[in-house]
């Protein structure tokens, strides 16, 4: 029965109808995490006693950081699993992830810099967090350059996930940079075994945020995995008899 | 909290406030790009077919 799903699932035609009907799905549920996210962190959650209201930058930060390193993972697993089987679907998810998670990447390291201007007293400094955060964004312009490079979509995504999986190596880096070196970057708050060093009223809404921008990430990526879909079954029967009959 | 005091982030506005917009644009940026690229792509497989009953 699962198995059947999943095989159902990786045909282009079958995946463009079900990512149609979870669209609007995942949408209300992004919805309204944000939402109460945003209201929780903008306006209920105190001042910090340290950094003024300056902090509430984290609300967006630390999810875009989150997600860049996710969507990072999923892309190489995607990619991975397009190169060892050759699905055709897992490509599809590959290539549409690499625009998002760059766009993540860059929210990261702009918020960042908007966040230390005013607590560290400079936009940037090439430090072991920032610098590999950078080139995670340069590792995501790759990726799309080299899939748009080359005409055949299907060596085109074999190349890019080459490229993918390379810069795995980055992720760790990112992850424990902060650990490593020292920097001006603070230390992990969340994600601490013991117990998290930040306030259970500002944690609430980080959460919040966390899975309201995983939730954005899973609406986009089935938005432009259906485009990639269209474009490259565009010739195909199904196509055409989506186009008359909608 | 008062709408002023609420805008003003305790001095810190200008940080704050450019962070979430430029988090809204890159969000709706993201959101409206793969939508009106699929109307496209429908909008010219609509005219191919079209074209080819024309021809037939």
């Amino acid at each position: 029965m699962i198995i059947r799903f999943f095989h159902r699932l990786a045909s282009p035609k079958h995946f463009y109808r079900i990512a149609g009907r979870w669209i609007p799905w995942l949408g209300s549920a992004c919805a309204l995490f944000m939402a109460v996210g945003l209201y929780w962190g903008l306006v209920v959650a105190p001042t910090d006693y340290q950094q003024g209201d300056s902090y509430r930058i984290i609300f967006i930060h630390v999810p875009a950081a989150w997600m860049s390193l996710f969507i990072y993972v999923v892309m190489a697993s995607a990619s991975a699993i397009g190169l060892i089987w050759r699905i055709k679907l897992a490509e599809v998810i590959a290539i549409a992830s690499a625009p998002i998670g760059a766009s993540f990447t860059f929210l990261a390291l702009v918020t960042g810099s908007l966040w230390g201007k005013p607590m560290w007293g400079t936009w940037w400094v090439w430090d072991a967090r920032l610098t590999s955060e950078l080139l995670l964004l340069f590792l995501y312009l790759g990726v799309i350059a080299l899939y748009n490079a080359v005409d055949d979509k299907r060596t085109a995504a074999r190349a890019a996930g080459m490229l993918a999986l390379v810069g795995v190596v980055n992720i760790p880096i990112i992850h424990y940079s902060v650990e490593w070196w020292n920097t001006l970057h603070q230390g992990p708050t969340v994600t601490k075994l013991d117990a998290p060093s930040i306030a259970l009223s500002m944690l609430i809404p980080l959460l919040l945020m966390a899975v309201a921008f995983k939730l954005y990430y899973a609406v986009l990526v089935l938005l432009r995995a259906r485009c990639e879909v269209l474009e490259r079954e565009r010739n195909s029967k199904w196509v055409e008899e989506l186009v008359e009959s909608p | 909290m008062n709408l002023t005091e609420f805008l003003h982030m305790g001095g810190y506005a200008f940080y704050v406030w450019t962070s979430y917009g430029i988090a809204a644009v890159i969000l709706v940026a993201n959101l409206v790009a793969p939508m009106r690229q699929r109307k496209r792509l429908l909008g010219e497989v609509a005219r191919r077919a079209r074209r080819a009953r024309r021809k037939a």
